[in-house]
């Protein structure tokens, strides 16, 4: 039975078309008119004159004779944060699949207990989560203290403020957005299909990477779209951890719309990412289409 | 029969403990012989799939011993045993192939690719699915899964064939073509079948021997004309077929035994093995077709009663006898050609019990 007409039903969702609109579209729409807009000389923006020099200085940058000189600094920050990313999504899988696994093969009662516990993170500011892990790797911090009192010398840890503390704070905070989907898949996997696996005589390995881990793929790949993509946007933890020494993207966009005072360039990174993001997306849905069908 | 395959010696199976513990089996005894259809009989939770799951490797015994061909198979994972499975929900792996389902288990043995492929051929045919190699299982229909569930058991040829309840989940007319294909299998097949289900229509139709369970334990093993001509029990009386059941006192009267029912009538056990209930209260069976009617006063040995329902079922007629106050019998009669008298309600008549049909019973 039809409760709503198909015209009554739109009211359903216009709440929530409505606030996106107004507060994602817009704003968007707004972006893409600034990054093409001429940067004004004191900050700002120059309503009116056009230019395509934000996106043409995203690759090149004028000489003082006015040629075009390819730049790749910022397309280093990009492939770095890509790269970073991509590091972190592994290390999130790396200690996330066994996590969900395990989960997955408790009894009812306590998943639902470990599900509550891998969320508890989120009840903290992402700040304070940030500074405690500042304190824990910081020369003569926890860790630091922890390996000597137990012998090994490091001689100072050094790793807060390089690239590896940034993942290393990203893995932590993205962690949850891995085990979940992974679960998800892993607890409605059919269990009688793992001891189907072992009854046809294969051993616990086999039976992980010929059933197990297909069957969750949807699953390993939903979480990695949710950490990886996040993570490229990352701000406050490559600002901490990184200790600006180490720019991401966002650090990047963050700083032309405040000390750079360039708008347009601020605005076009913006879109860089987004297209990069959506054409990372495309590649995904082209490639794994069939594979969550198949698994449900 | 010839040799046995799998032997098991005193197995119990507990789940939890304390108080809580729930003992699936208790103090089982069998032998399952080469190229046998046997089947575990029950209602449910009576212990067959746990038995079943023990053999296969996927619970462990609490205590006992079961062995294949003589080796104790105790600590054995079921990857290492010989011995595959036919789940309940078949249980085909859903990214896979029908073929690659089929020689998944072949390629866990290290066989060569051409050789599973051969193999998976084979199996493809034995089934008569051969032209479904390269669906997925989702695009078949419920009987058609089956079947690959069976190949693909099959391909690696085991020693034993577990099978749990595999055609529970199919059609009136479909299980009965299963059952014809499923003995058809094994007879081609040579190997040994061991079947679990609660119906016991199938039970009899397809197996050598017939184990009936009980909570937890074995009460008789038989072939399905042992079970249904001479259960030992009321309970396998009871869950195979109908049974009329009879229960009174055993005495000596001159040279036989007699039952002595409630109403005070008596039936004679002359001929029958009253065992060791000589004088005791028993339960006697005789199935509804055995049971002889007569009109009322031709016959002095019979048991007087009066008709209480007639139902025709085309080819017999059953009819619901009162004897006495608690004791009511089921009489089947066969209609052939109106030679058979028939009886109206509210008749009386005469019942005879031939001696070859009474059973008594353990209750």
């Amino acid at each position: 039975m039809e409760i709503f007409t198909r015209h009554k039903r739109f009211w359903l969702v216009a709440p929530a078309v409505i606030y996106i609109g107004f507060f994602m579209g817009l704003p968007l729409v707004q972006m893409a008119y600034v990054s093409i807009l001429e940067r004004g000389a004191n900050g700002g923006v120059n309503w009116g004159s056009f230019s395509f020099d934000s996106y043409i200085s995203f690759i090149f940058e004028r000489d003082l004779m006015d040629n075009l000189m390819v730049n790749t600094d910022y397309l280093q920050i990009f492939l770095r944060s890509f790269g970073l990313s991509a590091l972190t999504t592994v290390l999130a899988l790396i200690l996330g699949f066994p996590t969900a696994f395990y989960i997955a093969m408790q009894p009812q009662k306590r998943r639902n207990m470990f599900i509550f516990l891998v969320t508890i993170p989120f009840w903290t500011n992402i700040l304070v989560r940030n500074y405690a892990w500042m304190l824990l790797l910081r020369n003569g911090g926890l860790i630091d203290h922890f390996l000597a009192s137990v012998g090994i010398q490091t001689g100072g840890l050094d790793i807060l403020y390089t690239p590896y503390a940034v993942s290393i704070g990203l893995t932590y905070t993205y962690l949850p957005f891995m085990v979940l989907p992974i679960y998800a898949s892993l607890e409605k996997l059919d269990h009688r299909l793992i001891e189907a696996a072992f009854d046809l005589g294969a051993n616990k390995r086999k039976a992980m990477t010929r059933i197990i881990l297909p069957l969750a793929t949807p699953g390993i790949v939903a979480g990695a779209i949710l950490v990886f993509i996040p993570c490229l946007g990352a701000y406050v933890t490559p600002e901490l951890l990184g200790g600006g020494k180490f720019m991401m993207i966002s650090n990047l966009i963050g700083s032309q719309f405040g000390a750079a005072r360039n708008w347009p360039f601020g605005s076009a990174l913006g879109f860089v990412l987004l297209a990069m993001v959506l054409l990372a997306m495309l590649v995904y849905s082209l490639k794994f289409k069939k594979l969550p069908e198949d698994a449900s | 029969m010839s040799e046995v395959v799998i032997s098991a010696r005193s197995v119990s199976k507990r789940f939890g403990s304390g108080t809580h513990a729930v003992h699936a089996l208790d103090d089982v005894s069998v032998d399952i012989f080469q190229n046998e259809f046997f089947t575990m009989l029950g209602p449910s939770g009576c212990g067959k799939t746990t038995l079943l799951r023990l053999i296969g490797g996927f619970e462990q015994a609490t205590a006992g011993e079961i062995a294949l061909e003589g080796q104790v198979l105790n600590d054995l994972p079921p990857f290492k045993r010989p011995i595959n499975t036919v789940f309940q929900s078949y249980a085909l792996f859903p990214h896979l192939t029908v073929r690659q389902n089929i020689t998944f288990g072949l390629e866990m043995q290290n066989i060569s690719r051409p050789d599973a492929a051969k193999r998976a051929d084979e199996m493809l045919e034995l089934v008569r699915l051969s032209q479904f190699g390269d669906r997925q299982p989702s695009q078949l229909s419920g009987g058609q899964q089956q079947r690959i569930a069976l190949a693909r058991a099959l391909a690696p040829a085991p020693k034993v064939l577990l099978l749990d309840e595999p055609l529970s989940a199919l059609d009136l007319k479909l299980r009965k073509e299963m059952q014809i294909e499923l003995k058809r299998l094994q007879t081609e097949t040579g190997i040994t079948f061991v079947f679990v289900t609660h119906d016991q229509e199938e039970a009899l139709a397809m197996s050598d021997r017939i184990a009936v369970m009980k909570a937890g334990k074995i009460l008789q093993i038989g072939t399905p004309r042992d079970i249904y001509e001479t259960p030992t029990h009321r309970f396998v009386a009871d869950f195979i077929g109908d049974s009329n059941f009879l229960q009174g006192d055993i005495k000596q009267n001159g040279s036989h035994a007699v039952l002595t029912l409630p109403g005070g009538q008596n039936v004679s056990l002359a001929n029958v093995d009253t065992g060791t209930r000589l004088s005791q209260t028993a339960t006697i069976g005789i199935r509804p077709e055995r049971l002889m009617l007569h009109p009322a006063g031709t016959s002095d040995s019979a048991l007087r009663g009066k008709i209480a329902d007639v139902v025709y079922f085309g080819t017999d007629t059953t009819y619901h006898i009162a004897i006495d106050d608690q004791t009511a019998l089921l009489a089947r009669v066969q209609n052939r050609d109106g030679s058979t008298m028939a009886y109206a309600k509210g008749n009386d008549v005469d019942i005879s019990l031939p001696a070859g049909a009474i059973r008594v019973l353990v209750d």
